[in-house]
């Protein structure tokens, strides 16, 4: 061995070569083209089927969007007007929009449903984006009592005295809280606001209207329908129903047999029975069991119908969260000597409701379309509407332009809940940026 | 049990008669698998124990029950003066007293760093938000990583991360620290920035009881080392002695297989 082959051998890098970019790629449609639908003779095939397939079905449809018509009183007009071209009859929607959104609300109230979405919007903001200012969760708290007011009207003091019921439960909490222990401030919280809304809410209510008349004219549940009360039993489900399965998942893992037994009972019970047969419960079978003269109004029976349909499922979602996380987690939260509900809400809830964003995300969706359901208990909601328009002499035919239609929001929705919760994961991600 | 006389030079000054753990007599059953025998344990206030022995032997199970994170069915257990039983409020306050660090580190992932050394000072011991935060920043400082308190543990390397799970502990200002093998799930590179916190913490006095196979740490810091085997404590001496002049055959093959290459 040379000298010189010593040298080589021996080796010591003095500077360290930086990162390089990759190497550039070759870019452009042929490009992707090539690799993704051509790249073998079966993506040829399935790449020819596929063009075939659009072109036999969807390209017939242009025509039917494009030659619709819009305005016109009936499908016999819309016929004339097309004169045997292809094309769809829309006009149904530029007449009836208004009730496929508002069902038989009144028409010169209006403003209140519309009021109400806003609302909503403004509401869900603060909770949805955390980067916006926290103030705005004073119109998210006021809003469920907005909302009632807005769509049932009546005096205003009878949705005051509920949410007083509330102010009252909190302050008794409050003033327990410093002098008893456990669950006892809880209770007594509880008992306050429950005898509050049981004996004296009523009298207060109608003493205050009699010196104070305020109110909006009432509008019965009967009267409710369309897209409106999709979004109120929607909505109301959703928001009830979350904290609930939390509690059910909790529950269903706790290590006390009593409240282990009792949340079991209920997740499987509940998730035994069909939505429609509880939904037939509420409508029919809720009045056999109460005592005379105590009525519930429909929508709140539905509404706690759907709550609880949807949170012994979402129960089951949270738990498989809760199963996820490593053992570590509630050990460390011990070990510094957080109590069992602070290491909940700080520790395990935050990580457990991320993990299961995928099934929540898909528990609301279905919530949203079981909505539909309503109608077989009588409710107008935007399918029933469009039965009940079908069967005017004006639109007797009509077909698809409506369900397209009712297709077109449920889509619309459910697409939005998909798209938020997709970024939500991707915001909560902490592993690497 | 064999009570040790001669203490070292360095623990002569830290260890004090106080006593901060006394475990009595203590027996565990995982079912019907005996894993704790007869344990009897007395840790003065400053002493740093370090605590050996084959898988299995039961040494995570005995420190993890001073913390009541496993539950002994009998013999009693008195951390700081108040006896570990079911009542939770005892057993809070002593979690609160004792830190512990994990083989896996036990980091909260949804927080940031900060927010994992700020947490239980805030919501435990109800200190202002502004003061925990302070606190956590010098204890960050202390384990070397100030620079990373606005990430999350998901971007740190193991190492960093068992140094703020240090620094979390020590946020809580712990009387006694609890190490479950710390150095573990390391790579060989990280093991020595974790001792060296360890060390740093053991000469600042702390009550410390270690489970590790880091022989080097022991003789250096240890005033004790206890070996396990089966659920009971085989053998407890100072370093020196323990290292030099095992007593037990079993102790003897132990430190065969671990110092034997």
């Amino acid at each position: 061995m040379s000298n010189l082959d010593a040298e080589t051998v021996q080796f010591v890098r003095e500077t360290m070569i930086p990162p390089s970019a990759p190497p550039g790629r070759e870019t452009g449609a042929v490009k992707w083209m090539r690799e993704n639908l051509f790249s073998s003779w079966f993506n040829v095939i399935m790449t020819l089927l596929a063009i075939w397939f659009i072109w036999h079905f969807f390209v017939p449809m242009i025509p039917w969007f494009v030659n619709g018509v819009w305005n016109a009183d009936s499908l016999r007009e819309c016929r004339e007007i097309l004169d045997g071209r292809t094309g769809g009859c829309f006009a149904v929607l530029s007449e009836r929009w208004k009730q496929l959104l508002f069902g038989f609300y009144p028409q010169t109230e209006y403003w209140r449903p519309i009021l109400m979405f806003i609302w909503l919007a403004v509401a869900a903001a603060p909770i949805m984006f955390d980067n916006l200012p926290r103030k705005l969760l004073i119109a998210t708290a006021i809003y469920p009592f907005a909302m009632v007011w807005l769509i049932w009207g009546g005096s205003i003091w009878g949705v005051l005295s509920v949410a007083a019921g509330f102010g009252l439960g909190y302050v008794a909490f409050k003033f327990a809280d410093r002098k008893l222990e456990g669950l006892i401030p809880l209770l007594v919280g509880l008992a306050v606001a429950v005898v509050w809304w049981l004996f004296l809410r009523g009298p207060v209510a109608g003493g205050l209207q009699s010196i104070l008349p305020f109110g909006l004219p009432s509008v019965g549940s009967r009267e409710l329908g369309g897209f409106l009360i999709c979004l109120i039993i929607g909505v109301s489900g959703i928001a009830l129903s979350l904290p609930i399965g939390i509690i059910l998942a909790l529950g269903r893992i706790s290590n006390l047999p009593l409240v282990k037994m009792i949340c079991v009972g209920f997740i499987e019970f509940i998730r035994g029975v069909p939505l429609i047969t509880l939904l037939f419960v509420a409508s029919l079978l809720l009045n056999y069991f109460l005592p005379p003269k105590v009525t519930f109004d429909l929508v709140l029976r539905v509404i706690v119908m759907v709550t609880l349909f949807s949170s012994a499922y979402l129960a089951e979602v949270i738990r498989g969260g809760l199963a996820a996380l490593p053992k570590g987690q509630y050990e460390a939260a011990d070990a510094l000597g957080l109590s069992y509900w602070q290491a909940q809400r700080l520790i395990i809830m935050p990580q457990a409701l991320k993990i299961s964003i995928p099934g929540i995300v898909n528990s609301f969706i279905g919530l949203f379309m079981d909505t539909s359901l309503v109608m077989f208990i009588g409710i107008f909601d935007m399918l029933g509407l469009a039965k009940a328009i079908r069967a005017n002499t004006a639109w007797i035919g009509i077909y698809w332009e409506l369900y397209i239609f009712i297709g077109l929001v449920f889509w619309v929705c459910c697409f939005g809940m998909s798209q938020y919760s997709q970024w939500l994961e991707r915001k909560l991600r902490t592993d690497h940026h | 049990m064999t009570v040790v006389t001669e203490a070292k030079p360095t623990s002569a000054k830290s260890a004090s008669d106080e006593i901060a753990v006394e475990i009595i007599n203590m027996n565990k059953w995982y079912g019907t698998f005996h894993v704790l025998r007869d344990i009897d344990l007395t840790v003065r206030r400053g002493e740093r124990i370090v605590i050996a022995g084959p898988s299995g032997s039961g040494k995570s199970t005995m420190i993890r029950c001073i913390n009541r994170l496993e539950e002994h069915q009998s013999g009693k257990i008195i951390v700081d003066g108040t006896e570990l039983t079911s009542d939770l409020k005892n057993i809070d306050k002593i979690r609160s007293e004792v830190g512990m660090c994990f083989q896996h580190f036990n980091l909260f992932p949804h927080l940031t760093i900060l927010e994992n050394c700020t947490l239980a000072p805030m919501h435990v011991r109800g200190i202002p938000k502004k003061e925990a935060e302070a606190t956590a920043m010098h204890f960050l400082e202390k384990v070397k990583i100030p620079d990373q308190a606005l990430k999350y543990p998901g971007m740190l390397s193991g190492g960093q991360q068992q140094r703020v799970a240090i620094a979390r502990s020590l946020c809580m200002r712990p009387r006694i620290m609890l190490f479950d093998e710390p150095t573990s799930a390391l790579d060989p590179e990280m093991i020595k920035e974790v001792l060296d916190t360890m060390v740093e913490l053991a000469e600042e006095g702390m009550t410390m009881l270690c489970v590790t196979h880091e022989m080097g740490f022991a003789r250096q810091v240890a005033d004790r080392v206890i070996f396990m085997d089966q659920g009971q404590i085989v053998e407890q001496n100072e370093p020196e002695e323990f290292f030099n002049n095992p007593r037990s055959e079993r102790t003897k093959l132990f430190l065969s297989q671990i110092l034997g290459h």
